[in-house]
C-alpha cells in the first residue's frame, strides 16, 4: 500500500511539475501536427476511409513515443540541472519507486499528442475517428502509455550513470517509427528487423490501439505490450542497484 | 556508542586533462579522515575551500562511497546500510540548487514528505510547523522559482527536518545569506541541539562555529590538522600577538616577505571595502610591528594594531602551517 501511494504520489507530483510551463505544453501540441500532416497527405492517395484512420493512429503515436522517448531520457538530466537528483537519491525508498513515476509522468504527457493529433485528423483533415471497441481502446491507450513510460525507465537508469545516455532517447526515437510499425507495416521492412520490433513494447501497444479502434482483437497485443514493460522495469530494477552504485564510487551524482 | 564515527576515511576522486591525448590522475579529496560525534554534540567541520569538507559529508550521508576507510551513523554502516542510515538522517545543502522551482514550497515538502515516509495524516501539521520555524509562513503556495536566495535555503532546512531525524547535517547552511537571514538560521541550529539532535555543521566562517559548536575539527587539504573545542583551539595560538596593518593597495610578494621574517608564525589578508588587512600572527613576546612596516615596500599603510589572537586566528595558523 505505501508502495503505491509513493507511486501514484510521485506520478502526481512529477506530472504537476512537468505541466506547470504552458509554452513546453503547447510545444507538445504542436509538434506531433507536423508529423501528422505528413502522414496524412501521404495515405490521402488511398481510397479505404480506414487506411486514413490507420495513418491518423500512427500519427498519433508518433507523437506520444517522440514526447516519451526524448522527454524521458531527459528526466535524470533535468533532476541533474535543479540540483534535486542527489537529493532524491539520497532519501530512503529504492531509486526505482522514486523514478518510474517520474517516467511514467513523462510518457503521461504523450496522451496529450495523441489527442492533439487525432482532433487535428478529424477537423482539418476530415477523418473518420469511428472506433470499434471504445473500452478496448481506452485501455489500450492506458497500457501503451505505461509500457512507453517502462521504456524511458530503463533509458533514465543508464542516465543515472552516464550523463550524457539523455542522447538515447534522440537516438531511438525515429528508428522506432519505422521499427514500431507506425506508419509502414510490419511486413514491409526486411525480415531481420522482426525480432527487434518484437522486443519494442511500442510496436505492441501501436497493434493494440489499432486493432482496438479498426475492430480487431487488441488483447493479445496489449498482454504482450504490457508484458514487455514489466520486463522492462524488472531490468531497469536490477540494473539500477549497480548503478547507482557505480556513480556513488564515480562521483557523478552532483554533475551536470 | 558514538553517534557519528568516522575511521580513516580516504576519498580519491579519478580526473582527467586533455582531450585526444587523455592523462588521467587521482586526486585525494579526503585522506585519513576520522572523528566521532557524541549523542546531542554540535560538532563543526571548519576548513578553507576544498578542504574536503562536502566530500566528507557527502560519504556520511551516502553519497558517495569511500575509497578506503568506514564510517557509522548510529551503529549502521554508510555503505553497507545505506538506507537504514537514510532514514535517520536529514541534510541540508548551501546554496539554491536542489528544488522544484516550478512548483510552490508546499509541494516541495510535501513531496519529500512522502518520500521520507511522513506518515499522511501527519504531514500538513508537519510541515506547518517547519514553515513556521523557518519563517516561511504565508509564502508556501508561491512557487520556489520566485524565492529568494535566503528563502531557497530556509527551504531545504524545512526539508531537511521533516522527519524529524534525530542526526541531522548541515553543509555550509549559511553561506551567501544575508547578515540577518544568516542569524536566524544560526539560531534554528541551535535549537536543533537544544531539542536533541546530533548535528555535524560544515562551514568556513570561524565565528559561526565559534559561536555554535561544541567541538570542531579543522580540515585542510583532506586532513584533520587539529580538533577539540573552540577554547582549546583558541589555545594553540593564546600565547600569540596579531598584529594587524591595513594597507591601500598591497605590493606583490608582501605577504611571502613579511612571512620570511623571523618569529613570524602565520601571515594573511584580509579584504575590506578600500583597503587590505595584513594579519600577522607573532609570538606574545616579540615586537615585529616596524619590521613588518619596513618590508611593505613604501605601501600606502592605514591602521596598525596589535591585538590578542581569536578563533579565526587559530584556524589560519593551522591551515597556514600545512602549506
Amino acid at each position: 500500500m505505501k508502495v503505491l501511494r509513493l507511486l501514484a504520489f510521485g506520478w502526481y507530483f512529477q506530472f504537476k511539475a512537468i505541466s506547470r510551463s504552458p509554452f513546453e505544453g503547447l510545444f507538445q501540441i504542436i509538434w506531433p501536427l507536423f508529423f501528422a500532416t505528413v502522414a496524412f497527405l501521404m495515405f490521402r492517395v488511398g481510397t479505404d476511409p480506414k487506411t486514413l484512420l490507420y495513418a491518423s493512429l500512427g500519427a498519433a503515436v508518433m507523437g506520444m513515443w517522440s514526447a516519451t522517448s526524448t522527454t524521458a531520457s531527459g528526466a535524470m538530466q533535468r533532476e541533474r540541472w535543479h540540483g534535486t537528483l542527489e537529493a532524491l537519491v539520497a532519501s530512503p525508498p529504492h531509486f526505482s519507486l522514486i523514478l518510474l513515476p517520474i517516467t511514467l509522468a513523462m510518457s503521461t504527457i504523450g496522451i496529450y499528442c495523441l489527442v492533439a493529433t487525432l482532433l487535428f485528423g478529424r477537423f482539418v483533415f476530415g477523418i473518420d475517428l469511428t472506433v470499434e471497441h471504445k473500452v478496448a481502446f481506452g485501455v489500450s491507450i492506458v497500457g501503451t502509455v505505461l509500457s512507453f513510460g517502462a521504456l524511458g525507465f530503463l533509458f533514465a537508469v543508464s542516465f543515472v550513470r552516464f550523463r550524457a545516455a539523455w542522447a538515447l532517447g534522440n537516438l531511438f526515437e525515429y528508428p522506432v517509427w519505422l521499427i514500431g510499425g507506425f506508419l509502414v507495416p510490419l511486413v514491409l521492412l526486411p525480415d531481420w528487423v522482426r525480432p527487434i520490433s518484437w522486443v519494442l513494447a511500442p510496436t505492441w501497444g501501436m497493434n493494440a490501439i489499432r486493432e482496438s479502434a479498426l475492430g480487431g482483437t487488441p488483447w493479445p497485443d496489449l498482454a504482450l505490450c504490457l508484458a514487455l514493460g514489466v520486463a522492462y522495469v524488472s531490468l531497469g530494477v536490477l540494473a539500477l542497484d549497480r548503478v547507482l552504485g557505480a556513480a556513488r564510487k564515480r562521483a557523478t551524482l552532483s554533475l551536470t | 556508542m558514538s553517534v557519528i564515527e568516522a575511521v580513516d576515511l580516504h576519498r580519491t576522486y579519478r580526473t582527467s586533462t586533455g582531450t585526444i591525448r587523455r592523462k588521467w590522475m587521482d586526486v585525494e579529496a579526503v585522506r585519513g579522515v576520522s572523528f566521532a560525534i557524541e549523542k546531542g554534540e554540535l560538532f563543526g567541520l571548519l576548513g578553507p575551500n576544498g578542504a574536503g569538507k562536502t566530500t566528507t559529508i557527502k560519504m556520511l550521508i551516502t553519497l558517495l562511497i569511500p575509497t578506503s576507510g568506514t564510517a557509522r551513523v548510529l551503529g549502521h554502516d554508510v555503505v553497507k546500510d545505506a538506507r537504514e542510515v537514510r532514514k535517520r538522517i536529514g541534510y541540508v545543502f548551501g546554496g539554491e540548487r536542489g528544488v522544484y522551482e516550478r512548483l510552490s514550497g508546499y509541494d516541495n515538502l510535501r513531496y519529500f514528505a512522502e518520500l521520507y515516509g511522513v506518515p499522511p495524516g501527519e504531514q500538513k501539521q508537519r510541515i506547518a510547523s517547519l514553515l513556521e520555524l523557518v519563517g516561511l509562513t504565508g509564502r508556501e503556495q508561491e512557487r520556489t522559482e520566485g524565492y529568494s536566495r535566503g528563502m531557497k535555503q530556509r527551504l531545504h532546512v524545512a526539508r531537511g527536518l521533516l522527519h524529524d531525524p534525530p542526526v541531522v547535517f548541515l553543509d555550509e547552511p549559511t553561506i551567501g545569506l544575508d547578515p540577518v537571514g544568516a542569524r536566524e538560521l544560526r539560531a534554528t541550529i541551535a535549537s536543533l541541539v537544544e531539542g536533541g539532535k546530533t548535528v555535524l555543521l560544515t562551514t568556513h566562517y570561524m565565528f559561526e562555529a565559534d559561536a555554535l559548536c561544541d567541538r570542531i575539527a579543522v580540515i585542510n587539504r583532506g586532513e584533520i590538522v587539529a580538533h577539540g573545542t573552540p577554547a582549546q583551539l583558541k589555545q594553540n595560538v593564546a600565547e600569540g600577538a596579531i598584529v594587524e596593518v591595513e594597507i591601500f593597495g598591497i605590493p606583490e610578494g608582501t605577504v611571502e616577505r613579511v612571512r620570511e621574517l623571523p618569529g613570524v608564525n602565520a601571515v594573511s589578508v584580509e579584504e575590506r571595502e578600500q583597503a587590505q588587512v595584513l594579519i600577522v600572527q607573532t609570538p606574545a613576546d616579540v615586537e615585529l610591528t616596524h619590521a613588518i612596516l619596513g618590508r611593505l615596500n613604501g605601501a600606502n599603510v592605514g591602521r596598525v594594531s596589535r591585538r590578542e589572537p581569536s578563533l579565526e586566528d587559530a584556524y589560519v595558523a593551522l591551515v597556514s602551517s600545512e602549506e
